[in-house]
């Protein structure tokens, strides 16, 4: 178990790497210059000169990369280009925003995705099933930005259960966690029903039966357990998506979290806080796969760390 | 009920009621519409304390029936008409809410498949106490002493221990040992055992069949036993229901019916049961020496590592096969026994080039280890395999032809029409017809399937062809014309067999020499006639007197019953097993000494 931690963690030591040099490189060669972005039109060349070395971004590419990865190793991201702060400071400040968000989303996600999967295994070919299958199926391909508005209009505007935008109470985090878990929710009502049936036709759920055990009882207890197995490496993936997700949801809704701060640092191409929060992502997403990998063994035995 | 009298209960208990009345059973599918019988008018009386055998080839439907008496029918599955009372309470008329308490406390149900059965995720003590609390109002912890009694009685060692294990940590004899535990906890009064020991090792089903008649003769429990194979009827059951095609064939005590057979169904099944000491009547073949032969092993060793440490280097490793030598003469059918893990298939595989090996393997003169890819792949002509499962041997989406032709066509051997000239061919001798070329597997049967996995494997005219327990999921009757059609074929073409199977029976049938296995390496090995004439080494003596004989007045023979537990062929790295040495005591006939 020690050898297999230390093992995973040089592993994702080595992916953070190597994330950190693809997107370095990719800011690079973008033809957008940060240096413009700060000098503003009217400056002259020798100011745009002037800013370009204070900043080291007239050095070669592996120069300032090689610069970048060693503040980074300290814990040093850099300052904005624009907002003159430490880029970590910034990052801290809106990340529990970011963080409450992803797990409202991944919550309403695994409570919809579960129930409609496993009800539609349960109905499995009848009215029912068909029912929630189509309706999984539009989850899937309705695009963030549109359920967003769509619900932000019936639930915000005509209703006005819900706040329209903003943050700090229970209401403000249902619409937006509810945008942004929909997509998966599809995903996971297809993926849970089919595990589902699959776990339904095995030799111990016939067991099961044959003990006396109630219906309940067989489906919560020797179903559920087994069928949820392929689900959680789902879930460590999908925190992944989930950062593109944020991005689009909070700017719907007006939430302030890394997202907004990548998307506003993405127009004035503000180098620092787009890698700060490349970094973070990959960070979350390395984590989430791991921890999705350690909870596994404690729901089935047969899988063993080594 | 008395126990002494088990033998012949049907007569004394006869006066009384019978525990199960089946009458005019007819169990349907309802498909597209259509409503199919599976199982029709099926009667029988079952006593307290008796065993009835229901016996018949697949699709008879005796597991169906079983089924339906449980309660646990498929949704388009439905009982149409005729009642099977249960202390007059007709089961399948019964609603869920009221069949439920009776699962599990009245009847209960054993399967084939021990290591599916049970949860992967849950102990065996969670699975056991579940099946108390859900009949039982009790507290956990007079459940949790229930649970140890009924492991404890159904020979479990340690059976504290065993409660906070999980089924993949047991093996498979010891997963059906909890089985029948988890059956036989609240005592039902009818036990269904639908092909409790098929599954298993031939050492460890004879166990397991003890184990079932001991429990019968203190619980008093009737019991249904579902079964294929007529040797297990035998020894097992008081009476016996023979079915076809869901209908009864023939019924009766089975001393009567396996003696004077009513229906021809009847005594041709028995007639294709593989015996024990049947092949004696065979001339002695006469080993065609001083030829090169078709496959050699020398000191063949195949190995897997196992477990990572800190660095994620193995630290076990697996001694699949350590170190076997024996020769495949031309024209031979050499045979290679013994249970599951002992490292017969892995030789197999090594033969095949499948796996990698240590040590010397020699096909038609060429060490297997030297060959380019080239060679390699000229090898293969002459070496091809029939497997177990011919449905998964067999790819869906192809015609049977093109599977057929498939081989040279990765050859490159002749054109088109010449290739589907060759498989017509080889159609027509493997009993088929060409005009069924063109169509999918799906569609034949299972010895059909298996016919065309052997056309296959003879298409680029082998010198060798590897028989993975290819006969052992067939029924009995199939089972014996493919393997006269093996015989044929040998005849015929020359060509050898390594002949790989569990069934010491259907060894002994068609084999000229054998090989023992045990753990990885050869126990014994010589003619048929002298391992099954003579066998010396006491693996070889246990593995032949677990085989059930077809004969019900052989029953209750006393058996050797073994010591210990299984030695495991999983060792520390560095730490090999002791190599066994292997004295000629005659004739060729080697055994291994006696450690």
């Amino acid at each position: 178990m020690a050898g297999y931690l230390f093992r995973r963690l040089v592993q994702s030591a080595l992916i953070l790497l190597g994330v950190s040099f693809i997107t370095f490189l990719l800011l690079y060669v973008l033809p957008a210059d940060p240096v413009r972005q700060i000098a503003g039109r009217s400056a002259t060349a020798q100011t745009v000169e002037n800013i370009r070395e204070q900043l080291g971004l007239d050095q070669p590419m592996l120069v300032q990369y090689g610069r970048y990865l060693t503040g980074l190793v300290q814990g040093d991201m850099g300052r904005s280009y624009l907002q003159k702060t430490e880029v970590s400071s910034l990052i801290a400040a809106r990340l529990p925003a970011s963080l409450l968000l992803m797990a409202g989303g991944i919550a309403c996600e695994l409570l919809i995705g579960l129930t409609f999967g496993i009800v539609a295994a349960i109905y499995r070919g009848r009215p029912l099933d068909q029912g929630l299958m189509v309706t999984s199926f539009v989850a899937v391909s309705a695009p963030q930005f549109v359920v967003g508005l769509l619900l932000l209009y019936l639930f915000a505007v005509r209703l006005g259960w819900f706040p329209i935008g903003g943050y700090g109470t229970f209401a403000h985090l249902v619409l937006p966690a509810l945008t942004l878990g929909i997509m998966g929710s599809g995903w996971y009502s297809r993926m849970m029903r089919s595990s589902m049936i699959d776990v339904l036709r095995q030799d111990y759920i016939r067991t099961a039966r044959a003990k006396g055990l109630s219906r309940r009882r067989v489906l919560l207890r020797h179903a559920l357990p087994n069928a949820i197995l392929p689900i959680i490496a789902m879930i460590g993936i999908d925190i992944g998506i989930f950062m593109g997700g944020i991005v689009v949801v909070e700017s719907v809704f007006g939430w302030p979290g890394i997202g907004q701060l990548a998307w506003q640092a993405i127009q004035r191409v503000d180098i620092p806080i787009i890698m700060g929060v490349t970094m973070v992502s990959a960070a979350a997403i390395v984590l989430g796969n791991l921890i999705a990998d350690l909870v596994t063994p404690f729901i089935d035995p047969r899988i063993k760390l080594r | 009920m008395i126990v002494g009298a088990k033998p012949i209960a049907a007569p004394l208990s006869g006066a009384a009621t019978p525990l199960l009345c089946v009458r005019d059973l007819t169990v349907s599918v309802r498909d597209r519409g259509t409503v199919r019988p599976l199982v029709s008018d099926l009667s029988f009386d079952l006593h307290a304390g008796e065993t009835l055998a229901i016996a018949g080839e697949s699709g008879s439907g005796k597991s169906i029936t079983s089924l339906a008496l449980m309660g646990l029918l498929p949704n388009n599955v439905a009982v149409t008409s005729g009642h099977a009372d249960l202390e007059g309470i007709d089961l399948p008329a019964l609603p869920e809410a009221q069949m439920r308490p009776l699962r599990g406390a009245k009847v209960a149900m054993i399967f084939q498949e021990p290591m599916t059965s049970l949860n992967p995720v849950h102990t065996i003590g969670a699975q056991l106490s579940e099946a108390i609390l859900a009949h039982e109002t009790i507290s956990r912890r007079d459940a949790r002493a229930k649970a140890i009694e009924a492991l404890a009685r159904v020979r479990i060692p340690e059976p504290e221990r065993r409660l906070k294990q999980y089924p993949h940590e047991l093996s498979g004899g010891m997963r059906q040992r909890v089985m029948i535990a988890m059956a036989l906890a609240m005592r039902p009064a009818l036990l269904i055992a639908d092909e409790p020991t098929t599954a298993l090792d031939v050492t460890v089903q004879r166990e397991v069949l003890d184990l079932l008649r001991d429990l019968q003769q203190e619980t008093g429990t009737a019991i249904i036993l579902i079964t294929h194979d007529m040797g297990v009827v035998a020894e097992c059951a008081d009476r016996v229901v023979v079915m076809k095609s869901g209908r009864m064939v023939e019924s009766g005590k089975v001393l009567d019916v396996f003696a004077r057979p009513a229906k021809s169904y009847t005594r041709d099944l028995l007639a294709a049961v593989p015996r024990l000491g049947a092949g004696a009547k065979r001339g002695a073949p006469q080993p065609p020496a001083a030829q090169v032969p078709v496959a050699r092993l020398v000191n063949a060793k195949v190995h897997f590592d196992l477990g990572a440490n800190f660095l994620g280097r193995p630290t076990h490793r697996v001694h699949a096969v350590e170190g076997v030598s024996f020769d495949i003469r031309p024209g031979e059918i050499f045979g290679l026994v013994g249970e599951s893990g002992c490292g017969k298939s892995t030789i197999a595989k090594a033969l095949a080039g499948l796996v990698r090996h240590d040590g010397h393997i020699e096909v038609s003169g060429q060490q297997l280890s030297s060959l380019t890819a080239q060679g390699r792949k000229q090898i293969c002509r002459d070496i091809q395999m029939v497997f177990q499962d011919p449905m998964a041997a067999l790819d869906p989406r192809m015609t049977v032809g093109e599977a057929v032709a498939e081989p040279l066509l990765i050859h490159g051997v002749g054109t088109a029409a010449e290739r589907h000239a060759r498989a017509a061919e080889l159609f027509d001798r493997v009993g088929l017809t060409p005009h069924q070329m063109s169509r999918y597997p799906h569609e034949f049967s299972g010895g059909q399937r298996q016919r065309i996995c052997v056309a296959r494997a003879l298409a680029l005219k082998p010198k060798l062809i590897i028989c993975d327990e290819s006969v052992s999921a067939l029924d009995v009757s199939v089972q014996a014309r493919v393997l006269a059609l093996l015989e044929e074929l040998r005849e015929e073409m020359g060509v050898s067999y390594l002949f790989i199977s569990h069934d010491m029976a259907v060894v002994e049938n068609i084999v000229d020499r054998l090989a023992v296995m045990y753990l990885g390496q050869i126990v014994e090995m010589g003619t048929r006639d002298q391992v099954f004439g003579d066998p010396r080494h006491p693996y070889t003596q246990r593995l032949l007197d677990a085989v059930p004989i077809p004969d019900p007045a052989r029953k209750g023979r006393p058996h050797i019953r073994p010591a210990g537990a299984q030695p495991s062929p999983i060792r520390p790295l560095g730490d090999p097993p002791a190599q066994l040495a292997l004295r000629d005591i005659g004739a060729g006939h080697l055994v291994a000494a006696l450690s």
